[in-house]
C-alpha cells in the first residue's frame, strides 16, 4: 500500500504533460495527497519495530530480484520529511514564473516519486535503481532552469554522483553474489552474508563513496556549492533538503549493517574525515559573500556532524542523526526560501550590498530570526536536540573529536549571525529601504517551518520514540555481525 | 496594543513572578527544597532527561533576585524607552529573559539550566543590538553571542563528560553523593568554568561585556550587572560539591577570579564612558565573586551576587536617568554639576557609590567584608593583598565617576543645560527602591562577631547551607575585624578627599582621547586587548577562510576531481579509436568475450 507514495506523483507527473495548462494545481494536489499518506501510515504506524505497509513482490525470479518495500521507524521519519517538504518547495516556487511550467512541476514530482522509493526499498537493486532515478529529474531542474555557467556545473554534479553510485553498485553486486542458493537482493539475505574484514572494508568504501558524495562530506564535497548557487530555488531546496538525506539514509540502511567490521578501522577514518568537514566548511563559510554560498558551505557542516555521529554507531548518534536531518531539511529549507524571497526582490544574493531589511520587512525578519535560531542549534529549537545528541554520540567516539566537532556550535553562530546582520540590520541602502515584506503566501510557508522549529525543540520526544525500537534492532544487527 | 497596555502587562507578569517566587519561598522555608517535572524531554538509550524544575534555598534566592529587579527594572522601562519605536518589541524580549534566567536558575539538571543559559545569551544577543540600525551595535551583540558560545561548547562537553562520570544530569543523582576527587572531576569543574568564564564575562573572555553597553541602559542595569552575568557564579556554586572535590579547578578559579578582578579594576580608573566605568565594574566585581569561589566561600558569593544586583542595578538605572537627561550624552567629561538638576538620581547614585565603595553599614561593605575574611584564611596573603588593592582601585574609580558627574560645574553645551531634568516617576521610583535595598541589604549576611551585639543571625549562610557549605575556616578575631573596619573606613575617607581635591577643586579633567599618553592611554584603550584578540583569532580565522577557499578549495580539491573528469575525457577519446564501425570487429569482441564467460564459469 505504500507504493501508493511512489505512483502517485509518478502518475500525476504523467497526466501533467496532458494537461499543461493546470500543472501547478495538479503538482500541488498530488503532492498534498502524498502528505496526507504520509500522516495517515504515522497514525497506523506501530513503532515496536519492524515494517510495515509494505509488500514483497517478485519481479525477477531467476536473478532473485524483488519488488520488496515497506516502511519502519526510520524511513517514516524521511518519508515525513520528503512530503512535508515537497508541497512547501512547491508552493515557495510560486513567486516565480519558470518556462514550461509542466516539465518543471512534473520533474519535481517525479523526484518525490523517486526519494520515496529510496526511503521504502528493501531491495538492494530496487533501491539502486530509485537511487539513480532522483538523479535525473534534479539533473534536469538545475541544467535546465539554472543560472549562469549551469551546463558546466551542473554536469560536473552529475558525472560526479553517479560516478560514486557506480561503486555502490559494485559493492551491491559483491554481496549479492555471496548471497547462498539463488542470489538475492533481498535486505534480509545481503543482512545474512558474512563477509571478511577486508571485504567489508572494500564495501564499506564502495557504499560510502556513493553516500559521501551525496551527502557531501569532505573532501567529495566540492560539486555541492557550485551546484547550490547556480540551481533555481526548489532545485535548491530539493538537492538541501531532501536529496542529501538519501546518502546519510544509505549509511544507516546499507552502508553500517552490511559493512560493520569496517567501522573499526575504516569508519574511523571516515568520522575523522566528516569532523574535518565540518570545521573546513565552517571557517569557508564565514568568508562567502553570496547568501547561496554561505547556506551551501554551512551544509556541508551540518551534515559533517550528522555523518559523524551517525558512524559512531552509538543509539545517541543515530537518534540525533535522525533528529538532525529533519531538522536539516527544515531548517535549510526555510533558509533558501528566505533567500529566495530577497532575490525575487531585489535581484541579488550579494551581502555587501544589502542591509537594514527589517525595517521594512519586519515580518520577514521574524520569520528569519527563528529559522536561523534553529539553525544556529539554540536550545528550545529542532536544531538543538540533534546536535546535543550528536555531539554526545561523538563524543563517545573520542572527547577530542568532540571538541572539535563541537566548534561547529562556536562558527555557526558567526556566520549566521553575520548574514542576518548584514541582510536585515544595519541601514537601509537605496535597494534595500522599499523591500515589500512578506505576502500572504510567503508569510504561512515560513510560519509552517516555524512550527515545527519550535514545536520540537520543546518536545522532541515523540520524534524520538517513532524510530527508537527499529534503530536498537539495527544497532544489535551491527553488534552481531561483528 | 497601547504603549501604557503593554508596559502594564510587561511588567505586571514579572510582578506576577516576583509574588509567586516569594511564595515558592516561604514553602522552601517551612518545608525545604522541592522538585516538580513537567514531562520527559528526552529519552535516548541511557540518557534521560526531565524537563523538570527544583526550587531550593538557593535556586529560591536567584528567583528572588530576578524577579524582584526585574520587575523594578520594567517599571524603570516604561518610563525610559517610552519614546522609542521597539517598545514593544523590547518588553517582549525583556520577558523572553526573565523566561530563559528564571529556566536557568530552576532547572533540576544541568541541561535545563543550559537551555536557560543559552536563552539568556540569545536575549543578550538581541537586547544588545536592539537598536539595529547601528552597525557597531550588531557588532557589539554578535560579539556578546560568539564569545558566549565558545564558553557554552566548555559547558556542553562538561556535560558530556558528567553524564560519562555519573550517568545522569540531575543535581540529584550527581551532587548528592560524597566525591572523591579525581582527573575527571576536575576536567568537569575546569569545562564548566569555562561556561562560567563566558556568561560571567571573566579573563580571557571578558571583553564582550563592556561591549554590551551598546544596549538600552535598562539591559545593561539588568541583564549585564545584575542577573544574567551572575549565571556563572550560580553554576559553580550550585556545583560546589564537585569543586570542592577539585582544589586543582579551585585555584584555577580563584586566580582567575584575581586576575580579572584587579585588571578590570585598572582598566575602570581611566574610561570616560559612563556606562563602561560601570561596566569594567561589573566585571571587577564578577571576579570578586570568583575569588570568593575559588576559596570555597560559595554562600559568600551569593551573598555578594545579592548586594552586587542591587547597588549596580541601581547605578546603571542612575546612570540611565543621567543619559536621559543629558540627551543621551554618556562621556562624563562633558557632564558635572548635575547634583542640582537630578536631586533624586544624585542622591540614590551616591549610595550605590558608597555601597559598591565598601562604605559600613551599607551592601557592599559586608559582603566585601566576608570575601576578604574568607580570601584571608582560604587564599594565602597575595591573593588577600591584591583583593584589598582591588577594592581601593574600586573605591577610587567609582568616587572619580561621582564626582565628574555630579560636582563640580556642568560643562556641557547650552542647550543640553537647558534641557536638564530629573526623571518621571517610572524611572526614580526604581531609584529609591534599589536605594533601599543598597542601604539595608547587607544585613541579610552580617558578620559572626557583630551577630550578637545586633541579635542578627547571618541569615543567607544558614539559609544556604542546606545547599552547599563553605569552607571551613577559623573564627574571626573581633580584632581582625576592627581593623578591617577601621581601615577601610579611613582609605575611603582619604580617597574622597583627594578624588575630590584632584577633579573639583583643581578642576582636572581627563584628558581628550587624542592626548592621551603613557599608561593613560593603555588604560583607556583596555590594554588593547580587543585590537589582541583580533589580531590571533578573528583574522587568521578570516585569513584562513580565504585560503582554504582559494588554495585548498579550488586547486587542490577542485582540481583532483576535475583532473579524474580530464582523465576519464581522455581515456574516452582512446576507447572511441575501438569504434571503428567494422561489423566483423565487434563479432569478433562478442566471440572472444563470449569464450571469456565461459573459461571463468569452467574454472569457478
Amino acid at each position: 500500500m505504500a507504493i501508493l507514495l511512489v505512483l502517485i506523483p509518478l502518475l500525476s507527473a504523467c497526466s501533467l504533460l496532458l494537461a499543461k495548462g493546470m500543472a501547478k494545481s495538479i503538482a500541488v494536489v498530488s503532492s498534498l495527497i502524498n502528505l496526507g499518506l504520509t500522516f495517515f501510515f504515522l497514525s497506523q504506524f506501530n513503532n515496536e519495530g519492524g515494517f510495515q505497509f509494505g509488500d514483497d513482490l517478485i519481479w525477477v525470479e531467476r536473478l532473485g530480484l524483488h519488488f520488496h518495500y515497506g516502511i519502519d521507524g526510520i524511513t517514516l521519519l524521511l518519508l515525513l520529511l520528503t512530503n512535508v517538504l515537497t508541497p512547501i518547495i512547491l508552493i515557495g516556487s510560486f513567486g516565480r514564473k519558470y518556462d514550461n511550467e509542466a516539465l518543471f512541476y512534473g520533474l519535481i514530482l517525479l523526484m518525490n516519486a523517486g526519494l520515496n522509493g529510496v526511503f521504502m526499498s528493501l531491495d538492494g537493486l530496487l533501491f539502486y535503481i530509485f537511487w539513480e532515478i532522483t538523479l535525473l529529474p534534479i539533473w534536469f531542474i538545475c541544467a535546465i532552469w539554472g543560472g549562469h555557467d549551469r551546463i558546466r556545473i551542473t554536469l560536473k554534479f552529475f558525472i560526479y554522483t553517479f560516478a560514486g553510485s557506480l561503486l555502490m553498485l559494485l559493492a551491491l553486486i559483491y554481496v549479492y553474489l555471496q548471497t547462498p542458493g539463488i542470489h538475492s537482493f533481498d535486505i534480509t539475505a545481503l543482512y545474512a552474508v558474512k563477509l571478511t574484514a577486508a571485504e567489508q572494508c572494500w564495501i564499506f568504501w564502495g557504499f560510502f563513496a556513493a553516500f559521501a558524495i551525496k551527502m557531501p562530506v569532505w573532501p567529495f564535497h566540492s560539486w555541492q556549492p557550485d551546484t547550490y548557487t547556480v540551481s533555481p530555488a526548489p532545485g535548491t531546496m530539493l538537492l538541501s533538503g531532501i536529496m542529501l538525506k538519501m546518502g546519510i539514509y544509505g549509511l544507516i540502511r546499507w552502508m553500517m549493517p552490511l559493512a560493520p567490521a569496517a567501522l573499526k578501522d575504516s569508519g574511523q577514518i571516515a568520522i575523522w574525515l566528516s569532523i574535518a568537514g565540518i570545521v573546513y566548511a565552517a571557517i569557508i563559510a564565514i568568508r562567502q559573500q553570496d547568501l547561496k554560498r554561505v547556506v551551501a558551505w554551512s551544509s556541508i557542516s551540518h551534515v559533517g556532524l550528522i555523518a559523524a555521529g551517525i558512524m559512531t554507531a552509538t543509539t545517541a548518534g543515530l537518534q540525533g542523526g535522525m533528529l538532525q536531518m529533519l531538522a536539516h531539511g527544515i531548517n535549510v529549507v526555510g533558509l533558501f526560501l528566505v533567500i529566495e524571497m530577497i532575490e525575487q526582490r531585489l535581484n541579488i544574493r550579494d551581502m555587501s550590498l544589502l542591509g537594514g531589511i527589517a525595517k521594512p520587512a519586519p515580518k520577514l525578519a521574524v520569520l528569519f530570526m527563528i529559522i536561523m535560531l534553529g539553525s544556529v542549534a539554540v536550545p528550545l529549537t529542532n536544531g538543538f536536540v540533534g546536535e546535543f545528541l550528536l555531539l554526545n554520540g561523538v563524543f563517545q567516539f573520542g572527547i577530542w573529536a568532540a571538541a572539535i566537532a563541537g566548534l561547529t556550535v562556536i562558527f555557526c553562530a558567526v556566520y549566521m549571525l553575520r548574514i542576518y546582520q548584514l541582510t536585515m540590520f544595519g541601514e537601509t541602502n537605496q535597494l534595500t529601504a522599499t523591500t515589500p515584506d512578506v505576502n500572504p503566501r510567503e508569510f504561512w510557508l515560513l510560519a509552517i517551518l516555524c512550527v515545527p522549529v519550535l514545536f520540537f525543540g520543546f518536545y522532541p520526544q515523540p520524534l524520538l520514540d517513532i524510530a527508537r525500537n527499529d534503530i536498537e534492532n539495527l544497532l544489535k544487527i551491527i553488534a552481531v555481525s561483528n | 496594543m497601547g504603549k501604557s497596555l503593554v508596559g502594564m502587562v510587561g511588567s505586571g507578569v514579572v510582578l506576577g513572578s516576583f509574588i509567586l517566587s516569594v511564595m515558592a519561598w516561604m514553602q522552601v522555608k517551612e518545608s525545604g527544597a522541592f522538585e516538580a517535572n513537567a514531562f520527559t524531554w528526552l529519552e535516548v538509550g541511557s540518557l534521560h532527561i526531565e524537563f523538570g524544575f527544583l526550587v531550593d534555598e538557593l535556586s529560591s534566592l536567584m528567583m528572588l533576585i530576578v524577579t524582584g529587579i526585574g520587575f523594578l527594572i520594567h517599571v524603570y522601562s516604561v518610563g525610559y524607552m517610552h519614546d522609542d519605536v521597539g517598545f514593544h518589541k523590547f518588553f517582549a524580549y525583556l520577558n523572553l529573559f526573565i523566561f530563559s534566567m528564571l529556566l536557568l536558575v530552576m532547572g533540576s539538571n544541568y541541561l535545563i539550566l543550559f537551555f536557560g543559559w543559552e536563552g539568556v545569551g540569545l536575549c543578550s544577543y538581541l537586547l544588545i543590538g536592539f537598536w539595529y540600525k547601528n552597525k557597531e551595535f550588531g557588532k557589539a551583540a554578535r560579539k556578546a553571542f560568539i564569545m558566549n558560545r565558545i564558553g557554552d561548547l566548555g559547558l556542553l562537553i562538561g556535560m558530556f563528560m558528567l553524564f560519562n562520570e555519573f550517568g545522569s544530569l540531575n543535581y540529584k543523582d550527581v551532587l548528592g553523593a560524597g566525591l572523591s576527587s579525581s582527573y575527571a572531576i576536575t576536567c568537569i569543574c575546569i569545562l564548566f568554568f569555562i561556561g562560567a568564564m563566558g556568561k560571567s564575562a571573566q579573563i580571557p573572555l571578558y571583553t564582550w561585556l563592556p561591549d554590551a553597553m551598546a544596549g538600552p541602559t535598562p539591559v545593561s542595569a539588568l541583564i549585564h550587572a545584575a542577573t544574567m552575568v551572575t549565571a556563572g557564579i550560580y553554576l559553580v556554586a550550585r556545583s560546589g560539591v564537585l569543586y570542592t572535590a577539585s582544589p586543582d579547578a579551585m585555584q584555577l578559579v580563584m586566580y582567575v577570579g584575581l586576575a580579572t578582578a584587579t585588571f578590570a579594576a585598572t582598566i575602570g580608573l581611566k574610561q570616560n564612558d559612563i556606562k563602561k566605568v560601570l561596566a569594567y565594574s561589573t566585571v571587577s566585581q564578577l571576579g570578586f565573586m570568583f575569588v570568593a569561589l575559588g576559596v570555597g566561600a560559595y554562600t559568600t558569593a551569593m551573598f555578594h551576587v545579592t548586594t552586587h544586583a542591587f547597588f549596580k542595578a541601581l547605578l546603571f538605572l542612575g546612570s540611565g536617568s543621567v543619559i536621559h537627561a543629558m540627551g543621551g550624552e554618556q562621556d562624563i567629561r562633558k557632564m558635572g554639576g548635575l547634583k542640582k538638576y537630578l536631586p533624586i538620581t544624585h542622591l540614590t547614585f551616591l549610595i550605590g557609590t558608597l555601597a559598591i565603595a565598601g562604605i559600613p553599614p551599607l551592601a557592599g561593605f559586608f559582603s566585601k567584608d566576608e570575601i576578604l575574611t574568607n580570601t584571608y584564611y582560604g587564599g594565602g596573603s597575595f591573593v588577600f593583598i591584591m583583593l584589598c588593592i582591588t577594592s581601593v582601585l574600586t573605591a577610587i574609580y567609582m568616587l572619580r565617576l561621582y564626582f565628574l558627574t555630579f560636582r563640580g560645574s556642568f560643562r556641557g553645551t547650552r542647550e543640553q543645560e537647558h534641557h536638564l531634568h530629573e526623571s518621571p516617576l517610572s524611572m526614580t521610583l526604581p531609584l529609591i527602591v534599589l536605594a533601599i535595598l543598597s542601604v539595608v541589604g547587607g544585613f541579610l549576611g552580617v558578620p559572626e562577631w557583630m551577630e550578637h551585639k545586633l541579635g542578627l543571625h547571618h541569615t543567607l549562610n544558614g539559609w544556604l547551607g542546606n545547599v552547599v557549605h563553605n569552607a571551613a575556616h577559623p573564627a574571626v578575631t573581633e580584632m581582625f575585624e576592627y581593623t578591617l573596619l577601621a581601615v577601610s573606613i579611613a582609605i575611603l575617607f582619604i580617597l574622597a578627599l583627594a578624588v575630590r581635591t584632584f577633579y573639583i577643586s583643581r578642576k582636572t579633567l581627563p584628558e581628550p582621547d587624542e592626548e592621551e599618553i603613557g599608561i593613560v592611554k593603555l588604560l583607556s584603550h583596555k590594554y588593547y586587548i580587543d585590537e589582541l584578540y583580533d589580531a590571533i583569532f578573528v583574522r587568521p580565522i578570516q585569513s584562513l577562510g580565504t585560503f582554504l577557499h582559494d588554495y585548498i578549495e579550488k586547486p587542490v580539491i577542485d582540481g583532483l576531481v576535475n583532473g579524474f573528469g580530464r582523465l576519464s575525457k581522455s581515456s574516452g577519446k582512446l576507447i572511441r579509436l575501438l569504434q571503428t564501425g567494422n561489423t566483423e570487429f565487434y563479432l569478433l569482441g562478442m566471440v572472444l568475450g563470449i569464450i571469456v564467460i565461459f573459461v571463468l564459469n569452467f574454472i569457478m
